[in-house]
């Protein structure tokens, strides 16, 4: 018996010791290694309209790649809704890709895990230096005064997408450059029987944006200087107030948008059922509903008076992918060649060509494509009048936290139940409670 | 006992001690051979269930936030402060805590209430033969064996507020509501995860129960009916006496199952579940992975189980303990 029990404890003992060992894969190894020099793992997120188009997209160019270099590129493109957990998971258990690419606006949340490889001097030599970069998409790779956890990869930003059969009939003739307008706008196209904005009101990220912008414009901010969580100053309220206003007040977002999450309010405008949309880089993913370019136009989103700038004149927030190396990748050289090769300028001509956004690069900034009159005023508007969100390692509990709040907030105003200053206060105030003790 | 503790010594002494080791290496074969064999399956059971738990546990008195999560070994111990945090009533997070546990308890007992009652009364109806009934059992059985996301995102579109089916029945074409409701927000959002979770839980309660009648015997109903019982009387004295064991086992695996449904609400609901319908395993979910506070959320856990345990052991005993008296 005593053999048995010792056989047992041995077991256990072994079997604890494998569980240990398999959990803690990530703490051994300290930064990369180049122990497999011929392939990489590369975690792409969804920029086209499916994976299946990113996968058309990007095939190609990593064919090229390993043409180039012999190293063998493995795509996953990872929607969305599982990109955030998947990369935690991959921290958390140092099992992950070589590459990847987050949401700029992750940039510091990331960072304060140590997952990712941070961007010195001396890797950023490594791709032809930090200048090549335009200074806006800088500004969205990781904490103030830090080295930048991410490579901007992909620029965008927020614009109004109009109808314009719809502004025709309505007796429209141009874009609404303030909020007052496009409120005096919305009653001649509700007038016609057509819905006036879009807004995804359980989306948490596209909610998220727009109160940052509103934020912007009443002159203030949900962080403090020194990264506290300021939500409930009377600025900040009044200014998530004026945003979920558009549908509780002004009614030019429909009821019905407080429930939208996967892009309905883009396939309501590409139908032609609503006027307006405030979308980011809306190009490819309009054409791929169906929409020809010759029906829409494109102008800055509104501003409160006056035109798009600096300051309370902030009309987006900087939006983006950066590309970004896990700090346990096995092939650290391959990786960053491979950083390298995705932020040239040819590649960045194409790439961003095909997902209708802004190269970071500045040199590919200056190409014909990029000059069409719809990527005209992203670009402008990323030169002139966009903001980076906060990047404070609490970002990413910010945008569920605040983003949850509007969520809440929208359901209110659709169940036809008054928003208040006090009960936007109240629920921004809960908001803040859930942020982490910084 | 006495007799052979008596015996013992005198084995010792006697002569056939020397072939006694030998003797006892076979016993002792013979007797760990069902445990070598039993060995894989332990381990297995150990990696699989066990030390996840362990680990689980372990976790919930680290801070383990997003500064630790890379190299977690690392994360400091803070003891008993990520229950501390959640069971503190007064703050912000265990109030939630507290009141999305108050939503769970009362969406469990309607649903597993419901699930029975319709189960137990379909599972009745189908006792005796008819035309179709083959076809009907199938029929009552799909929303059991079709997968959970591609049910409940159905469920999703019907609930939709400009071009959902329910409200295009319940306003459009019965006119019950002056104006489309919201189901996946707001305060209908509670019924609308009730519905959902009764469609998916009702057939299970229909297939244990449809199962347990096939062992009541005929002639109980026969005698009863010679009696003079009527239907009614033969359901109260006789079918649910009966099924009581199965229902036992059905009720407490129906709570369990629904309790922690994770699945339902989050294809419903997304990340952010709607305060009506915010179910404690999302409101875990939420606080580890979308707060990145997995110390606070294994806490949480830890303290689901414990209670689920606690319920789990009263349930039995008292069932078992009842059982026992009417026996008696």
């Amino acid at each position: 018996m005593r053999s048995i029990r010792a056989a047992a404890v041995g077991a256990v003992t072994l079997s604890l010791a494998l569980a240990a060992t398999a959990c803690g894969g990530g703490s051994s190894t300290n930064g990369g290694s180049n122990d497999s020099p011929k392939t990489l793992t590369y975690w792409a997120s969804n920029q086209g309209a499916s994976v299946a188009v990113d996968k058309k997209v990007l095939q190609p160019e990593l064919d090229k790649f390993e043409k180039q270099t012999g190293i063998k590129v493995k795509l996953e493109v990872v929607p969305w809704s599982d990109l955030l957990n998947r990369i935690l998971t991959a921290t958390t258990s140092g099992q992950g890709p070589d590459v990847l690419n987050i949401g700029n606006t992750w940039s510091a949340s990331l960072q304060a895990t140590g997952g990712l490889l941070s961007w010195d001097e001396k890797n950023f030599a490594k791709i032809g230096g930090r200048d090549r970069f335009s200074d806006t998409a800088l500004g969205s790779t990781g904490a103030q005064g830090k080295d930048p956890a991410a490579v901007p990869l992909y620029s965008m930003a927020y614009a109004l997408y109009y109808n314009k059969k719809i502004f025709a009939d309505a007796g429209i003739s141009k874009p609404p450059a303030t909020w007052d307008e496009l409120i005096a706008d919305g009653k001649k196209i509700t007038a016609k029987g057509k819905s006036v904005l879009g807004a995804e009101g359980a989306n948490l990220s596209e909610n998220i944006h727009h109160v940052f912008v509103f934020a912007k414009q009443h002159g203030a901010d949900f962080f403090t200087a020194d990264g506290k969580p300021d939500f409930t100053n009377p600025k900040v309220v009044e200014a998530v107030k004026s945003y979920v206003d558009l549908m509780a007040k002004d009614k030019v977002i429909p009821a019905g948008d407080a429930e939208y999450a996967q892009n309905q309010s883009v396939s309501d405008f590409a139908k032609g059922k609503q006027a307006m949309l405030l979308w980011q880089s809306a190009t490819a993913n309009l054409k791929s509903q169906g929409m020809s370019e010759d029906t829409y136009g494109v102008a800055p989103v509104p501003v409160i008076s006056g035109t798009p700038g600096a300051g309370a004149q902030v009309n987006s927030a900087v939006m983006g992918i950066n590309i970004a190396v896990f700090k346990n990748t096995h092939n650290l050289d391959g990786a960053t060649k491979f950083v390298k090769f995705m932020t040239s300028d040819a590649e960045q001509k194409i790439l961003n060509t095909a997902y209708s956004s802004i190269p970071p690069v500045k040199a590919a900034q200056g190409d014909a494509a990029f000059n069409a009159p719809g990527t005209a005023v992203l670009k402008d508007t990323l030169a002139k009048s966009a903001a980076a969100l906060p990047q404070v390692p609490s970002e990413s509990q910010f945008e569920t936290a605040v983003g949850t709040a509007v969520k809440e907030l929208f359901a209110d105003a659709a169940a036809g139940r008054a928003v208040t200053t006090d009960s936007v206060k109240a629920k921004l105030e809960k908001a803040q409670q859930q942020m982490p003790a910084a | 006992m006495t007799s052979t503790a008596l015996k013992e010594p005198v084995r010792e002494t006697s002569p056939g001690a020397a072939r006694e080791p030998r003797r006892r290496t076979g016993r002792i074969r013979r007797v760990s051979l069902p445990y070598l064999l039993l060995l894989p399956a332990l381990l297995l059971e150990l990696l699989v269930h066990l030390v996840p738990m362990a680990i689980g546990i372990v976790m919930s008195f680290k801070q383990l936030t997003q500064f630790y999560i890379r190299d977690w070994g690392t994360a400091p111990w803070n003891g008993f402060d990520n229950y501390k945090v959640s069971v503190d009533f007064d703050a912000p997070v265990g109030k939630a805590l507290l009141q999305s546990f108050g939503i769970t308890v009362g969406f469990t007992l309607l649903s597993v209430g419901l699930c029975w009652l319709i189960g137990t009364a379909a599972a009745v109806y189908m006792q005796g033969t008819f035309r179709g009934r083959g076809l009907l059992r199938a029929l009552f059985l799909v929303p059991y064996a079709l997968p959970v996301y591609a049910a409940v995102i159905t469920w999703v579109f019907m609930f939709q507020h400009d071009n959902g089916l329910v409200n295009h029945v319940l306003h459009d074409q019965l006119h019950l509501t002056d104006k489309p409701s919201f189901w996946l927000i707001g305060d209908n959002s509670f019924y609308a995860l009730l519905t959902v979770s009764v469609w998916k839980g009702w057939p299970f309660a229909f297939l244990i129960v449809t199962a347990g009648l096939q062992n009541i015997p005929r002639e109980l109903y026969e005698a009863a009916a010679l009696d003079g019982a009527g239907m009614w009387q033969q359901i109260r004295r006789i079918t649910l006496p009966s099924l009581r064991p199965v229902n036992q086992v059905l009720i407490l695996v129906l709570f369990l199952w629904t309790f922690n449904d994770f699945n339902t609400p989050y294809v419903l609901f997304g990340k952010a579940a709607p305060e009506a319908a915010d179910l404690i395993s999302v409101h875990i979910y939420q606080s580890s992975f979308v707060a990145w506070n997995f110390g606070t959320g294994s806490a949480m856990s830890v303290l689901l189980l414990l209670f689920l345990l606690v319920v789990t052991g009263g349930y039995l005993l008292l069932t078992s303990r009842g059982r026992k008296a009417s026996h008696a």
